[in-house]
């Protein structure tokens, strides 16, 4: 009995000192102890693929081709009488008129659900550089990121289709984020920019008197 | 007539139950306490390709989540960026830091930098990021304080009583959805939050599956 107990604590002092305690940082992936189905062959968003030359799940977009919908509205695409009001609307994709110049005024109902949709998309991905307030002081500058003030003359007399061209295409240093926000989401930017421009050079006369009371003015 | 056995064989059958009693208390607690995810699957945090800090991103440049992972509240999968997303401040900040080589030559390439994945579900796991943060589950109800990781690191079990423990009682896991991506924000512990919350879930129509078709397919 004492042998056996002396090999029953060494077994127990083994295992504890061996596999660690719960909640232990390790670089090895997790063990599946009892992997029932647990991987299949099932096609998972970027991941690898054998079949495809180039490895990957996700396909690239073919050259020339032009998307009907996008994938968060596929169910209406696929339906019979699908009609993509969007498609070829230079207007709206790119902000620019048939003939190539800038679109003088955003070309979508403008409201305040917009604006504020905007600001969660400008907070996103803008004011990291641009700053809150779209003063050009945003995390990024200390670390020498250069990004532009849209309050200086030049950019508040700018034609909306100029914001909206620089979201989508980059301008100079900044590159394009025609990737991550759709034309919807780039024209709410584009009216929450103008809004913090009106908002750093608005006069207190064009208030109304109980605007400028609430106000303390 | 002498005695066929020794006196001491008297004591094997005691010996013997209590060796078996040990040894299966053993066996049940070791399996209990190592084979289960909380302990093969927390603190899994593999070697990076690329040495990126959420810490340093998320924290104290305070990045929002969707700035990279931008699609996680319109699809079920929280994508991982490609490296023109690092490259929209990388063009410009540590530009020639060795560290963020790879970077840079995936953005060249296009060939994409090999990830290590941390989360990983079992594959008759359907689960959809989408749905959780647009109905007030945050990030870090899942992936733990990220935004102070310098390498990311598995927090939770990702067991199904894990999931379940939530899928019961919502109205204890749920916050505002203004502030899914606000990993440091604290639930209050008051009356009134808590009738919030219920208020919430219901209004919301937050409806968390249990049958096994819910998540299992």
């Amino acid at each position: 009995m004492r042998i056996f107990l002396a090999i029953y604590v060494f077994a127990i002092i083994a295992a504890v000192s061996i596999l660690g305690f719960r909640g232990s940082i390790s670089t090895k992936p997790p063990l599946e102890v009892f992997p029932d189905m647990d991987r299949q062959a099932r096609y998972k968003p970027q991941a690898e693929n054998d079949f495809f030359a180039d490895g990957r799940n996700d396909r690239q977009v073919p050259a020339g081709t032009v998307a009907r919908g996008d994938y968060f509205n596929q169910v209406e695409v696929f339906s019979e009488d699908f009609e993509d009001p969007r498609l070829g609307d230079t207007v709206f994709n790119q902000g620019k008129n048939a003939d190539g110049s800038l679109v003088k005024k955003i070309p979508v109902e403008v409201s305040y659900e917009l604006i504020q949709q905007g600001k969660e998309k400008y907070d996103i991905f803008c004011s990291s550089c641009h700053g809150a307030a779209g003063d050009g002081n945003g995390v990024t500058k200390p670390y020498g990121v250069l990004a532009a003030n849209y309050h200086d003359a030049r950019l508040r007399s700018v034609d909306d289709g100029h914001i909206f061209d620089v979201i989508t295409n980059g301008k100079g240093l900044m590159l394009p984020f025609n990737d991550r926000i759709s034309p919807e989401e780039r024209w709410a930017i584009v009216l929450y920019v103008r809004a913090l421009q009106l908002s750093q050079n608005a006069n207190a006369e064009e208030l109304t008197a109980v605007q400028r009371t609430e106000l303390g003015l | 007539m002498a005695n066929v056995f020794p006196k001491w064989v008297n004591t094997i059958p005691i010996k013997v139950i209590v060796a078996i009693i040990l040894t299966v208390t053993a066996v049940v607690c070791g399996v209990t306490y190592y084979a289960t995810p909380k302990y093969t699957r927390v603190g899994y945090a593999p070697i990076q390709p690329v040495a990126f800090s959420h810490a340093l991103h998320a924290g104290q440049l305070d990045i929002d989540c969707r700035y990279c992972h931008t699609f996680v509240d319109r699809s079920e999968h929280s994508n991982v960026p490609a490296a023109n997303v690092c490259m929209t401040c990388h063009s410009m900040v540590r530009k020639d830091d060795p560290m963020l080589a790879p970077v840079k030559t995936s953005y060249e390439s296009g060939e994409p930098i090999p990830w290590v994945r941390v989360h990983k579900t079992p594959d008759y796991v359907y689960f959809n990021h989408s749905v959780h943060v647009n109905r007030g589950v945050s990030c870090v109800g899942c992936h733990g304080r990220v935004d102070e990781m310098d390498v990311v690191t598995h927090k939770e079990s990702f067991s199904m009583s894990f999931c379940l423990d939530c899928h019961r009682n919502p109205e204890e896991h749920v916050r505002p959805p203004e502030e899914v991506y606000n990993l440091d924000w604290e639930r209050p512990d008051t009356e009134d939050f808590k009738k919030e919350a219920v208020g919430f879930v219901h209004d919301w129509k937050v409806n968390p599956p249990q049958s096994c078709s819910g998540c299992h397919r």
